[in-house]
């Protein structure tokens, strides 16, 4: 859910509650189609899409630019679906994919894709698992046969296991443990989570990613590795057409097997706010979280997920958005202040605000002043201005989604792995577009109204404050 | 390597293949006023990306105003001519364009994003931030305490701490050596003066470099460079940094911090832009720890031992000194073990070289990955950007293939040897590393 990501050995963005400040990128950022009478069409990425026999869905973007494309597979699991006490084996898994199958010896797969002038990696989210590789367009049959194998041939020895485990204890250490802003992220995650397994971190909690065993990550792997539970997603110099005879070729090939429903538990009804306070030495700059449960795409029952993403430009866009100018610009008591949502999630997911103190402003002072940005907010709501400008800049921002490589094949992914329609992806512009102002004070008020929030402080230790 | 499974036909394509012409042709723009950009012009997306450079300036700070350069690149946007920085700030996002500016050790960075049927207006702001800036008081104290702010969030990011020491280790006596946002001591006394004189004095026609890409013609560009940078003065105060090389041989710096890992940053003289081994550094660089997977540090430090996350060599080239760098982390009872892996791969790179195999596997890699970074409109921007800002030629895109497999073992051998010496790194351990016995320790403090 959110941007939180690990990759194998690229950082990728950080924790869900402490998103950049900036993160509120739609998950479907759109090139607007306006007609000359001035309405939003559909339209965003013009993808091209089919199903192999197996299940096998496939994504076709084409960009033609550089005779190059970016080739992804998404798996449909993710963190959020491992067995409990085994927490981080789908991360461990993504790590062994690379480890070699009957064909391929541990750690060729990434030397044959350099050796040819590509790039790849791969990355776990609660929700999906995908791997990819940029590389030349007449390469692109080569890393088809190599992901296809792996998809049903993997083949994991303890010799190349157990020193992989070391690795990614320490990847928590070097993404985790060293820095308090995310420890504290993570720490919040689990307590505004206290039954969902959103609560648990993707690389998973020290004590269990220790005991990961070959057996693990076999188990999920024979368990949720599957083309009908895969997406194939291929943008850059190709079309369907191009790609449909080397989609059936290699991925064809993979034989379908039965995959489990994902089993997600609901949180349990909380009635209390909470509180999550970390001091450390290490902490020079102290700031304030506060996340409430927001509805997703797929679990929006009251229909607010394009209203809250129109909230957020509101509230965070940029110097001119409500929190920067009121709690920067105007009060001066704060460095940076914003809000930040993505609906891009299989479950519920967060809405969060932060802030950063100036120098010589309290932390209850920064906390009342955010609370009174809130409950303004939640009494006189947004104005239709406001409304029209926020959707104005989000279509026409959006004109630089498919100025990219890999955006679009990512956005496409994650959308689909989290039980998104190419359909739903598509029609952003025009939902964005239909949003009122109405629509955007119900839905603040739906999510902030909640009381079972969570607030997290960064603090330096007791007495240190400078 | 595993031919025997997938069709041989598919692993011998090491053909190498180019950007196509029509993709990469790079025109030389002059405009009415006399004013040269590179442009990329590509009309498949609306989108127009600018990127320009001042060559050196604000490289060198005045004594005690630290940061000045930074500060002024973070409020040249910060409202100018008649818009206030709200005004200005909303005028942007109004007509989806980004603006920034950007205080680098060698020069001084502008960067535009705009949409075709926004250019003008999105040309006209560009022009307003650097030829009337405001510098109105409350947006520099604002901009200055987000500066602060980053600068005492950035003491708790340990390989920022490491970076720190090792420059003001490497360059005690250069502006390379400092933090070029400034310090907690400098950032007050710069005023709105300073920052007028900055702009006035500083961003000078002599100094500029552009390019450009997307979806613009030749004809339009030229116009738009009279229009933005048309009125700037024709020369830029101050002199070149002067030339220098990385003190520190054979130190081993530690900062204690009290966390599980070590953070290792070592390193010491490479190459420059310019040197005419730079195409054989990069091969060995690349062999050595630039690849990721597959680079022999990777493979030693996490592939057979699982020591690591991460371990990586890079080429740092600046205009007037050059370092090649390692750096990688590792639980705090490894770091003597992990440290010594490192420097033996030195050692050995240093000695033998690399082998056919290597060579052909990093030049098959460097050639072919190249295209790759042709992402988006701002990206091959900056790209064209970077080969005019080295002097590499207009035709350096169509070359750069030919340089790269033109080296030979010998080259890389060469320049192996004359760069690399595990006597004389200066290392940085940030953390409470077990095996390494430091020549010297610092408390960070902040």
């Amino acid at each position: 859910m959110i941007s939180a990501r690990l990759a194998r050995h690229v950082a990728l963005a950080g924790a869900l509650l402490l998103a950049a400040p900036l993160a509120v990128l739609p998950a479907a950022p759109a090139v607007a189609q306006t007609t000359e009478r001035g309405t939003v069409e559909k339209g965003v990425f013009f993808p091209e899409t089919f199903t192999l026999a197996n299940g096998m869905q496939v994504v076709v973007i084409t960009n033609r630019r550089v005779p190059v494309v970016t080739h992804m597979v998404w798996y449909r699991v993710g963190a959020a679906d491992e067995e409990r006490g085994t927490s981080g084996i789908a991360h461990f898994l993504e790590h062994l994919m690379f480890k070699g199958t009957e064909k391929l010896a541990p750690g060729a797969f990434s030397r044959i894709v350099a050796k040819n002038g590509g790039r790849d990696n791969a990355f776990t989210s609660w929700d999906y698992t995908a791997y990819y590789q940029n590389v030349a367009r007449d390469r692109l049959e080569m890393v088809m046969s190599m992901e296809a194998d792996r998809m049903a041939n993997l083949r994991l020895t303890d010799e190349v296991v157990l020193p992989e485990r070391d690795v990614i204890q320490e990847e928590r250490r070097q993404r985790t443990d060293n820095e308090p802003a995310s420890r504290l992220s993570e720490q919040m995650n689990a307590t505004l989570y206290v039954h969902h397994p959103y609560g648990i971190p993707i690389i998973g909690w020290p004590q269990e990613i220790a005991k990961l065993s070959r057996k693990d990550a076999e188990t999920f792997y024979k368990a949720w590795y599957a083309p009908n539970n895969a997406i194939l997603v291929v943008s850059g110099d190709i079309t369907a057409e191009e790609l449909k005879p080397l989609a059936e070729k290699y991925y064809g090939a993979v034989a379908p097997r039965a995959v489990p429903e994902r089993q997600r538990v609901e949180e349990p009804p909380l009635s209390t706010a909470r509180r999550v306070i970390l001091r450390d030495a290490e902490v020079r700059q102290p700031a304030i979280h506060r996340a409430w449960i927001a509805p997703s795409y797929r679990r929006d029952p009251n229909g607010h997920a394009y209203a809250l993403q129109v909230l957020a430009e509101v509230m965070s866009s940029g110097a001119t958005g409500r929190l920067y100018r009121s709690l920067v610009v105007e009060q001066k008591i704060a460095t940076s202040a914003w809000l930040g949502y993505s609906p891009t999630a299989w479950d519920a997911t967060a809405l969060s605000v932060g802030a950063s103190p100036a120098a010589g402003v309290s932390m209850e002072k920064l906390e009342a002043a955010l609370e009174g940005e809130i409950a303004k907010l939640l009494e006189d709501g947004v104005t239709a201005e406001e409304v029209a400008t926020a959707k104005r800049r989000m279509l026409a921002e959006a004109a630089y989604a498919r100025d990219s490589l890999t955006g679009p094949a990512q956005v496409l992914g994650a959308a689909l792995a989290t039980g998104q329609s190419v359909d739903d992806v598509e029609s952003w512009p025009v939902r964005i577009d239909a949003v009122t102002a109405d629509q955007v004070n119900a839905a603040a008020r739906a999510v902030l109204n909640q009381p079972n929030h969570v607030t997290g402080l960064l603090l330096p230790p007791a007495g240190k404050e400078s | 390597m595993s031919t025997r499974f997938f069709p041989s036909a598919l692993f011998a394509l090491v053909v190498l293949f180019t950007l196509p012409a029509q993709a990469v042709e790079v025109k030389r723009v002059v405009s009415p006023g006399g004013i040269e950009a590179w442009l990329i012009e590509d009309h498949k997306n609306p989108v127009i990306g600018l990127e320009w450079a001042f060559e050196g300036a604000g490289s060198t700070d005045p004594e005690g105003k630290e940061g000045l350069a930074n500060l002024a690149a973070s409020t040249l946007d910060e409202g100018a001519g008649p818009l206030d920085s709200q005004a200005f700030q909303g005028r942007l996002q109004d007509i989806a364009t980004s603006l920034s500016f950007d205080a680098a050790r060698d020069g001084f960075f502008g960067s535009l994003r705009t949409l075709k049927d926004n250019a003008a207006d999105a040309f006209e702001l560009a022009r307003l931030a650097m030829a009337e800036p405001r510098f109105d008081q409350d947006a520099i104290d604002r901009v200055r305490g987000a500066i602060l702010a980053g600068l005492r969030r950035d003491l708790s990011d340990p390989n920022y701490v490491a970076r720190r020491a090792f420059y003001s280790a490497a360059f005690p006596d250069h502006p390379y050596g400092g933090e070029v946002r400034g310090t907690i001591a400098s950032l007050p006394r710069i005023g709105a003066d300073d920052l007028r004189a900055f702009a006035k004095n500083q961003l000078g026609r002599d100094r500029l470099v552009v390019a450009a890409s997307g979806a613009i013609t030749p004809e339009d560009l030229g116009k738009a460079l009279d229009a933005i940078f048309g009125g700037l003065p024709a020369k830029g105060a101050g002199a070149p940094l002067p030339d220098t090389t990385p003190k520190g041989a054979g130190q081993t710096i530690l900062v204690p911090r009290p966390m599980g890992q070590t953070i290792m940053l070592m390193g010491q003289q490479g190459v420059k832009r310019d040197d005419p081994d730079w195409y054989a550094a990069s091969v060995m660089n690349y062999v050595l720890g630039g690849g990721g997977f597959g680079s022999r540090l990777m493979e030693e430090v996490r592939e057979k031992r699982g020591l690591s996350y991460g371990v990586y060599s890079y080429l740092l080239p600046l205009d007037h000194a050059a370092l090649v760098l390692a750096s990688g982390s590792t639980v705090n009872a490894k770091a003597g073990e992990a440290l010594a892996i490192m420097r033996q791969e030195w050692k050995r790179m240093a000695e033998q070289g690399v082998t056919e195999q290597e060579l052909a596997d990093a030049k098959t890699y460097l050639t072919g990955s190249f295209p790759l970074q042709f992402s988006s409109t701002s990206a091959i921007a900056r790209i064209l950007l970077q080969v005019k800002r080295d002097d590499l030629g207009i035709d350096y895109l169509d070359k750069r293939d030919a340089y790269i497999n033109a080296v030979t073992r010998a080259d890389v051998q060469r320049v192996a040897k004359r760069l690399l010496d595990p006597a004389a790194l200066l290392t940085v351990l940030v953390g409470r590393p077990d095996g390494v016995t430091p020549t010297r320790t610092v408390e960070d403090g902040g």
